[in-house]
């Protein structure tokens, strides 16, 4: 692949040409479907439980509203909170220069492999690549970053990066790359073998790195929320730890957890609660790593806050429970969005981070259902920020001369004429009237002719009435 | 200007103007059940993680109790804080005391018995801090044998109530906080759930009191 802007793919195809590509992949919509339908199941099930559930949507959304309209003071408090316990914090404009931080420090400690817990920020800031053109090797360590690491592929879930292998191409990659003479297919013993594989990389690693969860301002802790138990041996097992975390994700008091802990594990694996969760603060002597970094990333975020119709992208907890239900994801699967952040959260938040210009086919790879606003545990309204990112994309085609002529412009100019004077919109209804007869078959001109043909490729257009509303209630009158 | 300057300044320059947003609204933090039934709840809960749960009648049980489950699971060395009481360690298992071993030594041991800073009931989650009877947090991660003591006093309802008795640990000492439900799991191949990845495959608890 080619790496653009730090982890993106440059130059991708739009969503529309991806995603018919990957709705050619049968197994890979079984293995969506599949993953959708029962990690759906599970959320539910946990989430009705709890009788304050819409509550505490409520106050995740506020927390995050607080949390980002003190956004500076929050990231200053962590900051000396993280110092005054031991650790060191640096900020980072873009990926270039989070990348750079974090090999610098890599290096400075002579390393030549890193271990990594999953890590979204990583993904985003392209972190591998960066490693490996310093000669310092990354391991993943989550089973299905792994997977996709070993296999030199594409993460298509934001939960469960793998769901488009079967167990036949996971045992064949593991016998190849941890060079195993004998393994089954089964699950469990796949599992076991990634165990001690990735055992003496624990064991024997320096550099360990992070993303996080949260960080909470008032004492400066750090948390990584997980299941396999990767998160905490990275975490605790080598001497240096470094963190990248995205500027967003600062809660302001530790009480914060309270609302975050009960509702990032019921929205994401349909968990009470996920089997591992750390907090961390600074270092402890005799307990953990006794050098602790925490990078500091806006990569786009401090722009997405300036748009205050989109700003709310900023409150993703990474859940992704908006995945599965969005009927579109469902069928397209995560490839066809061209990014680590896929889904309707990824159709807000890769345009944004990527800025203008980019990924713009993204906001249209939507039915604007409004699944995934009611499924958010902290209320972003994703098809609000839909619509106002395909505004935009639509106001940067007017910017442009060929977008001003275009047909899309030119027909839409033409109606907003039509419906701003009535005897024009009557009159063209009349003569659209006659000059649809051949066209028309029943009640649908299934049809248009040339550029508007287009719009009927793949679907049809109502055919106008033999009365209009306007001629009815006239005669009624 | 340093990068740290240039990212305030935008954000400022972004927040300039906002409106103030209003403050959280209320959300449950307690269970309104007894503390019996509260314990009941979290031994219901923590056993669907397919967690075994034993529970003694006070803590002069705990060495017994620990030494019969350490045989069912085939423990023969085990790993113990170094402030674990003495009556609580079971007879007839080679115990070391976590102090300063480095990981491959602690790699080594079959399992682990410590005890923990507290519980909670609607999740069925342990919750380590490092404090009293816990040990370090790597002596709790490497063996592949977990044998966690629970005191029935120690367990709260929800997890905000948790979270609130952690705060001065945090605070203060600025402990490590580990919550654990369950042992390790991951359900990243085709979705089937595999219980013991990188952590213990087993998790033990005896419920006390």
């Amino acid at each position: 692949m080619t790496v653009g802007q730090g982890g993106f793919e440059a130059g991708a195809p739009a969503f529309p040409a991806a995603a018919h590509d990957e709705l050619r992949n049968a197994q890979l919509r079984r293995n969506i479907r599949r993953a959708t339908t029962t990690i759906r199941a599970k959320t539910a099930r946990v989430i009705a439980e709890l009788p304050d559930w819409e509550a505490l949507r409520l106050a995740g959304e506020a927390i995050k509203r607080g949390a980002m309209h003190g956004l500076d003071r929050h990231l200053l408090q962590l900051e000396a909170m993280v110092t005054r316990a031991g650790g060191q914090v640096h900020w980072a404009e873009d990926a270039a220069e989070a990348n750079r931080i974090v090999i610098g420090i890599a290096q400075g400690h002579g390393a030549r492999s890193v271990i990594k817990v999953k890590s979204m920020t990583t993904d985003e800031i392209g972190l591998n690549h960066a490693f490996e053109a310093a000669g310092i090797r990354p391991f993943e360590t989550d089973l299905a970053d792994m997977i996709v690491q070993l296999a030199h592929d594409k993460p298509s879930h934001i939960l469960v990066p793998a769901i488009h292998r079967n167990r036949a191409e996971i045992r064949g990659l593991f016998l190849r790359e941890m060079g195993l003479t004998e393994l089954s297919d089964e699950p469990r013993a796949l599992t076991a073998a990634a165990r001690r594989y990735l055992r003496e990389k624990f064991l024997d690693t320096g550099v360990a790195i992070s993303g996080a969860n949260f960080a909470i301002a008032e004492t400066g802790s750090v948390g990584v929320v997980e299941s396999e138990g990767n998160g905490r041996m990275c975490l605790t097992l080598p001497d240096v730890l470094i963190s990248i975390m995205g500027i967003e994700k600062v809660l302001p008091l530790w009480a914060d957890l309270g609302v975050f802990l009960q509702l990032l594990p019921r929205a994401s694996t349909g968990e009470r609660m996920n089997p591992y969760t750390s907090a961390w603060t600074g270092v402890r002597p005799g307990d953990g790593p006794r050098e602790f970094h925490l990078v500091l990333l806006d990569n786009g975020r401090s722009r997405i806050l300036a748009d205050a119709a989109a700003r709310d992208t900023l409150h993703c907890i990474r859940c992704s429970r908006c995945l599965n239900v969005c009927p579109v994801y469902e069928r397209t699967g995560g490839h066809a969005y061209k990014s680590m952040y896929q889904g309707p959260i990824g159709a807000i938040l890769t345009p944004q981070l990527r800025g203008p210009g980019e990924a713009d086919s993204l906001p249209f790879a939507s039915s604007l259902c409004g699944a995934c606003y009611e499924a958010c545990p902290v209320r972003i309204n994703i098809p609000a920020v839909l619509v106002h990112l395909r505004g935009e994309v639509v106001r940067a085609r007017q910017a442009t001369a060929l977008g001003r002529l275009g047909t899309e412009n030119l027909a839409m100019q033409a109606a907003l004429a039509m419906f701003e004077r009535p005897r024009l919109m009557a009159a063209a209804v009349s003569a659209g009237r006659l000059a649809q007869r051949p066209l028309q078959r029943g009640d649908i001109l299934p049809r248009l002719p040339g550029p508007l043909s287009g719009w009927t490729a793949t679907r049809d257009f109502p055919a106008l009435p033999a009365q209009s509303f306007r001629a009815w209630w006239k005669a009624r009158a | 200007m340093s990068s740290r300057d240039a990212i305030l300044g935008r954000i400022r320059a972004a927040n300039a103007g906002q409106p103030v947003p209003s403050a959280a609204s209320a959300y449950r933090t307690g269970l309104g059940l007894s503390h019996a039934d509260t314990v009941a709840l979290f031994a219901s809960r923590i056993a669907d993680y397919r967690v075994a749960v034993e529970r003694v009648e006070d803590e002069s049980g705990i060495a017994a109790a620990a030494s019969a489950r350490l045989a069912l699971r085939g423990i023969a060395t085990l790993v113990v804080p170094a402030d674990l009481p003495a009556a609580w360690l079971p007879p007839g298992v080679a115990i070391s005391r976590d102090g300063d071993q480095d990981p491959r030594a602690l790699d080594r041991i079959a399992g682990v018995m410590g005890g923990c800073a507290l519980a909670i009931a609607e999740t069925g989650s342990i919750v380590l801090d490092s404090g009293p009877r816990q040990g370090r947090r790597a002596m709790t991660l490497l063996p592949d044998y977990y044998l966690c003591v629970v005191l029935a006093a120690q367990i709260v309802g929800s997890v905000p109530r948790a979270i609130a008795e952690l705060a001065p640990m945090v605070r203060g000492a600025r402990r490590p906080i580990t919550f654990i439900s369950g042992p390790s799991a991951t359900s990243d191949i085709e979705l089937d759930r595999v219980e013991g990845v990188h952590g213990p495959r087993t998790l033990d608890v005896l419920l006390v009191g």
